[in-house]
């Protein structure tokens, strides 16, 4: 275990990019925790003697149309956001891995209905299946949750399904069959642990995606409903303003969302470095 | 033969696709036929509303019933418009077309050489621009990118015109030919309509190629790293071929199989981001079409916007399989 912590230091020391992330990381999880409570304005109090005033000392970020304070609903956004993202991977995390796994492990007609099911999911472009999903379930944020982990199922599924694959006549399985384990209790107890690492690297890389699939479900009028403070809608809000020059209504949202994506992303890199140092590209 | 072979494995995918459409038009929540009905229907309105679209009969005969219309290309009538699913989206079809093959030529047109040269020379200012790239591109959502070019390019520099459509307001449409402005103007030689559809394009254009640039771009670059560090490459330099014939015969013709393997990726990306790049642009294709839809709770047209936009994708992929195939001679020698 001290080994794996120095590894993980000498990485980060190696890598400041991904100090960076992980401090992002860590300022947005501040956010979305104590957000509510810091900020300076209430993120609903509409006040229309102040409606777009651009960026100044006493509002940061400007106001919007409405004479909302953008600043503070940025911070309280974040929790939406990030509560959709990782809602949605923690579901698609845990239906794709159980299912790649056992039918990677098991084989035979296991492997085939899932593989089945995996790529009906992914002949279809992913943001449009959400879109459909969520019309057809209906317009509410918990759908948006759903067709999140939905479209991301497949990537689970198919790493966890190509990781167990390979494990499934190693030694330390054989071994644990021959103690007598149960079939369920090896690919719980032994399979999934070894290949845990991998998933959580795909999990970070997920994460970054999950958020920009639901800010793009809320910018086109989908989920969350106004006057929800949430970064996508918020730049849906701006984007009648950018032609008339009001530029800040939809900058600092998106630059937010975009942060947090690239946050995820360069996390996820790292991790892989960490755990995968063959995988680097 | 080959073609046929290819053919037959897009079979299922489409079967998939179309059983999955089937059943999220069952999965409305509450009473479909009431929603069809609409909020003021009496009772009796909406029992005949169930037993019109056989909403009465047993699953697997709504299936069959399901088949049959699509089979006579019925996608239902939108009740927004009052017209015909199929017919609007084959109007709007030509501008999401269009706007799509622009943007992925000009991310190919970009990703490719950026990747080889920054595969050429690892560590260089250029390999530095290929990472930003990669990194930045992923992260930046679509519809953001394109306000920000707007912001820039139409309202700061005021060299772009309005993001409103195909055209700008004193431009009329090209006499229709293929639907695409770009070619229909120059057929009907006339240079000022391709000029302003031209610059109607750039904009929506550049949003989508810089998203679709980085998967493209980082796949090259790996490809290409690993295609010069191979023996064969290391062979044809020892013989003494010429530079350029090693790197982009020997080098790029191995190297580019990952690339297009990606390429379906990116069609799954760029299909999906066409809707909200025609959101921001207010173009007029099937994305937006699809969105105003959604917003009337129109359900007919969303349905027949999946459904095209699944198989488009299903036939992009078999065109990705068949390209393949073309370039990489050991798949035809073993198929």
């Amino acid at each position: 275990m001290t080994e794996a912590l120095r590894h993980a230091r000498y990485v980060l020391a190696e890598n400041p990019v991904t100090l960076f992330a992980f401090a992002l990381f860590t300022f947005l999880v501040l956010c979305a925790v104590a957000g509510p409570s810091l900020v300076p304005y209430d993120p609903l109090a509409s006040d229309t003697a102040r409606a777009l005033t651009g960026p100044s000392a006493s509002h940061l970020f400007g106001t919007d149309q409405l004479g909302r304070d953008i600043f503070s609903r940025i911070i309280v956004a974040t929790r939406v956001d990030l509560g959709i993202a990782v809602t949605s991977v923690a579901l698609a995390f845990a239906i794709g891995t159980l299912l790649g796994i056992s039918a990677g492990y098991f084989g035979g007609w296991t492997d085939r209905i899932i593989g089945r099911v995996v790529d009906t999911i992914m002949a279809f472009p992913l943001f449009v299946l959400a879109m459909g999903i969520v019309a057809a379930l209906g317009n509410t944020l918990a759908n948006i949750v759903y067709a999140t982990a939905i479209i991301n199922l497949p990537i689970y599924a198919r790493l966890a399904r190509t990781e167990a694959n390979v494990r499934r006549e190693a030694g330390f399985v054989e071994a644990a069959r021959l103690c007598g384990n149960s079939e369920a209790r090896i690919v719980l107890g032994q399979v999934l642990p070894n290949i845990m690492p991998l998933m959580m690297v795909q999990v970070s890389l997920t994460l970054g995606y999950a958020i920009l699939n639901a800010a793009g479900l809320s910018f086109i009028g989908l989920g969350v409903r106004p006057p929800t403070a949430e970064w996508g809608i918020m730049v849906a809000d701006g984007a009648s303003f950018i032609v008339s020059g009001e530029w800040w209504v939809a900058f600092f949202p998106g630059l937010f969302l975009m942060a947090a994506v690239f946050c995820f992303n360069l996390m996820g890199d790292g991790l892989r470095d960490i755990v995968d140092p063959r995988m680097r590209t | 033969m080959i073609v046929l072979r290819r053919l037959a494995t897009a079979l299922p995918s489409i079967a998939g696709v179309i059983v999955v459409t089937f059943l999220l038009t069952r999965a409305l929540p509450g009473d479909p036929a009431a929603y069809f009905a609409g909020v003021a229907a009496t009772q009796q309105a909406i029992e005949e509303i169930r037993h019109l679209m056989g909403f009465d009969r047993s699953l697997p005969v709504q299936f069959l019933d399901y088949l049959r219309l699509l089979a006579q290309g019925d996608l239902g009538t939108s009740l927004s418009t009052g017209q015909p699913v199929l017919s609007e989206l084959i109007t709007r079809l030509p501008a999401s077309a269009e706007l799509t093959l622009c943007a992925l030529t000009l991310s190919v047109a970009i990703a490719l050489p950026l990747g080889i040269t920054a595969a050429m020379q690892p560590g260089s200012w250029i390999d530095h621009v290929c990472r930003i790239v990669t990194t930045a591109g992923v992260s930046l959502p679509v519809f953001f990118t394109g306000l920000l070019l707007v912001y820039v390019f139409y309202y700061l520099a005021g060299i772009a015109p309005a993001p409103l459509g195909r055209l700008d307001a004193f431009s009329s449409p090209p006499p229709h030919w293929s639907g695409f402005y770009l070619v229909d103007s120059l057929l009907a030689g006339d240079l000022g309509t391709f000029r302003a559809a031209l610059a109607q394009l750039l904009l929506p254009t550049a949003t989508m190629a810089i998203f679709s640039l980085a998967p493209l771009a980082r796949i090259t670059r790996a490809s290409m790293l690993a295609a010069l560090g191979s023996e064969f490459i290391r062979t044809a330099r020892a013989s003494g071929l010429a530079r350029g014939r090693v790197v982009y015969v020997y080098a790029f013709r191995n190297a580019v199989l990952p690339v297009i393997t990606t390429l379906g990726m990116v069609f799954s990306f760029l299909l999906g981001a066409n809707v909200l790049v025609e959101k921001v642009f207010a173009w007029p294709g099937i994305g937006s079409y699809a969105i105003e839809a959604l917003i009337a709770s129109d359900y007919a047209p969303v349905q027949g916007f999946v459904l095209t936009m699944a198989m488009l994708y299903v036939l992009l992929n078999l065109a990705i399989d068949l390209v393949y195939g073309l370039v990489d001679p050991r798949v035809r020698l073993s198929a």
